[in-house]
């Protein structure tokens, strides 16, 4: 961990000197490239990033032209894509998948003069690559609290994809807020091994709701899940994932997750621009706006909607961390100390579960 | 009335028209769904078929990009034409290419950081291994059981898509990748990666390997006994079995020899191109193969020649999607729309068309 | 092991998760107990759901809707019948086009009803029937198209064994050179067989778009087809089978899901390839035991026919 830290503060030291200097006066005209790793039509995660590209033109008018690829598969095809599109005249690319990580950073060896951003990744082996990525375990522990606060049989559930950090951390501070509020509650975590597969979602959900689960969460990217919780006339409710999922206000989506990428977009591409441009290693959360907590219905009482807008503020204006000690981890050994926040690194590396969490990690 | 009338032998002719016809119908078909949407058609088959192999920009970064992508479908589809010749079906490629990617790969992590030459030899043996490992569970339970090939294999596709990410999260995982998925990058790894061999040609050792297949399977079906059985065993099974070829040898036989190429072309795809073991590895091209394979009329020249045309469409629709702003769905349903002019009018080969009533033959 | 499943639940979950495979496995049956090979299962599938929902949603009927994705799957299977029937194209290669097309075809005709909530299919109130202890709950709280999938494959059983037309069809498919000689429309019968496939396999993936997730998004079936068609041969071609094998698959698949829910020690990584596994063995195991004979494929599966005389 710290040896990365160590090679990103390196990198963005060069990117400083070299890209900021090679980028000083500007551009008229930018070409800003995307590419995506599931059809733009998803509704979810590639359907939000594609929001944010359009909201470029919105903003910039005929500074920016767009272009994109949808449903690229990850490894050999991905190197082809980038290629194609650096040799295609695009200024800056955005690759939006966690799987595309090696790619760019191989292309970006041979385009100096492009820049390179990759979602979720963590390598910057070159001055032309930024990562960046977005804090949704600040959005989990709203969600969180509202489980706790909600659930009337304290079983809650979380419908999980793989186990990766990203998904282990959303389901640790998930849990951990619910907990907080109600220490009876119990937490089944379902893997459906699989981000997007909405018959095996709606199963997986059905599975959670037939176990006396009466709040889900989902780490998947369908509406599936909600669409089985409406089917209990109001027993059971969820939330709202990646994108809004505004057809299932009030209720079973008391709340939801989305994905705002445009803010990030918007100041890249202007960096760009205005020639202020540099290498960098973003995580923003609720404070700058990528996470958005979509509105909070009536269907959740008026104290528990204040409370969770309370911890919304709270986060937004940096005053509350999700993770502050004291955490144990799942074993019962100590991993923040009273007061310590977590450290980025432990978060972007999470491969364990926290105290009270049953079950294990796949392995 | 329109007629058809069996050919005494396929017609040369037809043969090499067929396809550019089918093309040529595509373009028409095609450029009338461009059209509905409201894109230039000229302009997209222009970038489909023509920029990929001749345009200033692209060409030669993208022509030798068509031998990386073709080179996996050819291999796994010459596998796949000598069973389907015999009447043996190995739907299962798919996942014969994971496991072939998975245990090759699995020997080049085990090894990792040693530097030696005959790393990467052992990866490959791994692979086809693997791959053929994986493709002698539906064959041997095919010969004890009479369990059906294309359940077994078509299923077990799914099983190596868990193994895979349980793998990719788990065992494989790189573990300087501070614990996200995937493995270690094998082709930033000297002596397991598939590398282009001559910079700028695309050639890897895959695309040997698949132009080899397609000698190995010309031969073999030309002039070897074992190719003989093979086209025997599918023509006429009966005869086939007077003639004395033993049905069990034929089906452990192809299904180990496609299971093997398909586990060969997965392992010099993970140590080149992709480079890696992740959650989503596999892209495909074990189905594809099957297409391919029947495209090119199971004959090994004909697969070769499907390959590289697949590759085409997909390269040419990938430029077509972000020059042009088609969306991805376009491109697959005018891949879909091209597969059914080149089968439709494969029937001119066989068969010849007559208008009007039948005459009496005395 | 099972502590917390309750099996009224879990048979009633399972019988709702494996309706699209039973309706598109049973259409799948008929078309290869006809002889052809129609491997497009899972693109017919797909425009079934696409077809299926825009119906729907403009119409305001979920019934309409299940007719619409009726005719979109059969609309489909056309395509594929003209194809191998007319033009004696190869049935595997055409099909695997198929399912190509449609997946690209949907998403484009779909775009625009991405997000969008359908009409809701309830569930038939069968009354006093619904509140019987465990099998009001197993039997008697599902939709029609939960009936309709059983109602299917009886049908589709009687046809085939106890009527003239299940006799043509079953001739056609074991020899259909001898069908032609006693005057059979072999083409015709075929075709017949492909778009009774294709509405099938488009009333089984409307009930995917419409009623087990309910909403359209690219690649909605997410593999369906596939199992429908594993789920034929699993079942040798005979009907009940196929209804023993898509509840089996379904079962364990929902069986695994709540395992986990229940929290189960058996590592999720087995689990998840449970249903795979399991159908396997149980097909080796009934294929290993006596009537092997029956076991084999119609004779003609995946043949061209072409009547030279």
């Amino acid at each position: 961990m710290k040896r990365r830290t160590l090679l990103a503060t390196a990198a963005l030291g060069l990117g400083l000197a070299f890209g900021g200097a090679a980028n000083a006066q500007g551009m008229d005209k930018v070409k800003a490239c995307f590419v995506y790793v599931g059809p733009i039509g998803d509704l979810g995660w590639t359907y939000q990033h594609h929001q944010g590209a359009l909201e470029l033109v919105e903003t910039y008018g005929d500074k920016v032209e767009i272009a994109w690829q949808e449903n690229v598969p990850e490894g050999a095809d991905a190197e082809r894509v980038l290629t194609q599109m650096a040799l295609s005249g695009c200024n800056i690319i955005f690759t939006t998948s966690f799987g595309f990580m090696d790619a760019t950073n191989t292309v970006a060896g041979k385009f100096p003069d492009i820049k390179f951003e990759h979602a979720t990744g963590y390598k910057r082996d070159h001055a032309n690559v930024s990562t960046y990525n977005a804090r949704f375990y600040e959005g989990r522990a709203i969600q969180g609290h509202i489980a706790g606060k909600m659930t009337k049989t304290n079983k809650i559930g979380y419908i999980a994809s793989f186990p990766i950090p990203e998904v282990i951390m959303g389901i640790n501070s998930y849990f951990l807020h619910a907990r907080k509020v109600n220490p009876d509650v119990e937490l089944s975590v379902v893997w459906a091994f699989t981000w997007f597969d909405p018959a095996k979602e709606a199963d997986a959900a059905k599975a959670l709701i037939d176990q006396g689960v009466d709040v889900i969460a989902s780490h998947t990217d369908s509406t599936a899940p909600l669409a089985e919780a409406a089917k209990t006339n109001g027993a059971v409710i969820g939330f709202g994932q990646a994108s809004d999922m505004a057809d299932y206000k009030p209720s079973p989506r008391v709340s939801s997750i989305i994905d705002n990428w445009a803010p990030y977009y918007v100041k890249r591409v202007g960096e760009l621009l205005d020639g202020t441009y540099a290498q960098t290693d973003s995580w923003a959360g609720i404070p700058e706006g990528e996470v958005e907590i979509g509105e909070i219905t009536d269907a959740v009482p008026a104290d528990v909607k204040a409370e969770a807008e309370a911890m919304r503020d709270a986060i937004a204006a940096g005053t509350y961390h999700p993770f502050t000690g004291p955490i144990n981890k799942q074993d019962g050994t100590p991993w923040l100390a009273e007061g310590q926040v977590a450290p980025d690194g432990d978060l972007l590396g999470m491969t364990f579960f926290i105290e009270g969490i049953t079950g294990d990690i796949p392995q | 009335m329109v007629r058809l009338e069996k050919r005494p032998s396929p017609s040369a002719f037809w043969q090499w028209a067929t396809p550019i016809l089918a093309v040529l119908l595509t373009m028409v078909a095609g450029g009338i769904m461009f059209a509905l949407l409201g894109k230039d058609p000229i302009a997209a088959m222009r970038t489909i078929f023509w920029d990929p192999l001749f345009n200033a920009q692209f060409a030669s970064y993208s022509r030798p990009q068509l031998l990386v992508k073709a080179g996996p479908l050819i291999l796994i589809a010459i596998g796949l034409s000598l069973g389907f010749r015999a009447g043996i079906w190995n739907i299962g490629a798919e996942g014969q290419y994971i496991m072939g990617a998975i245990a090759g790969a699995a020997v080049g992590l085990y090894f990792f950081p040693a530097e030696n030459r005959l790393i990467f030899p052992l990866m490959v043996v791994a692979g086809a291994l693997g791959g053929w490992a994986w493709a002698m569970i539906p064959a041997i339970l095919k010969t004890r059981f009479n369990t059906n090939e294309i359940l077994v294999s078509l299923l077990l596709v799914y099983v190596a898509q868990n193994i895979l990410a349980s793998m990719a999260v788990g065992a494989m995982r790189n573990p300087d990748g501070g614990g996200f998925p995937g493995s270690r990058n094998l082709s930033q790894y000297p002596s397991a990666a598939n590398l282009e061999l001559i910079p700028g040609t695309g050639m890897h050792w895959g695309v040997i390997a698949a132009f080899m297949a397609v000698i190995a399977a010309y031969i073999l079906l030309q002039r070897h006994i074992l190719g003989f059985q093979i086209k025997l065993a599918g023509q006429a099974p009966r005869a086939a079995r007077f003639a004395g070829v033993n049905p069990t040898r034929l089906v452990v036989l192809c299904m180990g020899i496609s299971g093997a190429l398909a586990g060969l072309a997965g392992l010099f795809e993970v140590a080149g191109p992709a480079g890696q073991i992740s959650i989503d590895f596999n892209v495909g091209y074990g189905f594809t193969a099957i297409i391919v394979a029947f495209l090119g009329r199971l004959n090994p020249i004909g697969i070769l020649l499907a390959g590289l045309l697949m590759a085409l469409t997909y390269i040419g629709g990938e430029l077509a999607q972000f020059m042009l702003g088609l969306p991805a769905a376009a491109i697959q349903a005018f891949q879909g729309m091209l597969l059914f002019f080149l089968l439709a009018v494969d029937l001119l080969t066989n068969y010849r068309v007559r208008l009007g009533a039948k005459r009496e033959v005395a | 092991m099972f502590g917390g499943i309750d099996p009224a639940l879990l048979i009633a979950a399972l019988i709702v998760a494996s309706v699209p495979i039973i309706l598109a496995a049973i259409g799948e049956l008929v078309v290869e107990r006809a002889g052809v090979l129609n491997l497009g299962v899972e693109g017919m599938m797909i425009m079934g759901a696409v077809c299926g929902f825009i119906t729907a949603v403009s119409t305001g009927s979920a019934f309409l809707g299940f007719v619409g994705g009726a005719l979109g799957g059969a609309v489909l299977s056309l395509v594929f019948g003209v194809l191998t029937q007319f033009l004696l194209a190869n049935q595997v290669a055409t099909g695997l086009a198929l399912t190509l097309f449609g997946l690209g075809l949907s998403s484009l005709i779909g775009q625009s009803y991405v997000g969008i909530k359908p009409p809701l299919t309830d569930a038939v109130p069968l009354g006093p029937f619904a509140d019987i202890p465990f099998f009001g709950r197993v039997l008697f709280s599902h939709d029609w198209v939960v009936y309709l999938s059983v109602a299917s494959v009886a049908a589709v059983w009687w046809v085939l064994r106890a009527t003239r037309m299940g006799l043509i069809l079953r001739a056609v498919g074991e020899s259909h050179d001898a069908a032609h000689a006693l005057g059979y429309k072999v083409r015709r019968i075929r075709m017949l067989a492909i778009l009774f496939g294709g509405a099938m396999a488009g009333l089984g993936g409307a009930y995917i778009s419409l009623v087990r997730v309910p909403q359209w998004t690219d690649g909605i079936t997410a593999g369906a087809g596939w199992i429908a068609l594993a789920i034929v041969v699993f079942a040798s071609w005979r009907p009940w089978r196929a209804l023993v094998g898509a509840y089996l698959f379904g079962g364990i698949t929902v069986l695994q899901l709540n395992l986990q829910a229940a929290g189960s020690r058996i590592p999720v990584e087995y689990l998840s390839s449970a249903p795979y596994l399991i159908t396997i063995l149980v097909l080796v195991i009934m294929s290993s035991g006596r009537g092997k004979a029956a076991l084999n494929a119609p004779a003609s599966l995946g043949q061209n026919f072409h009547a030279s005389r």
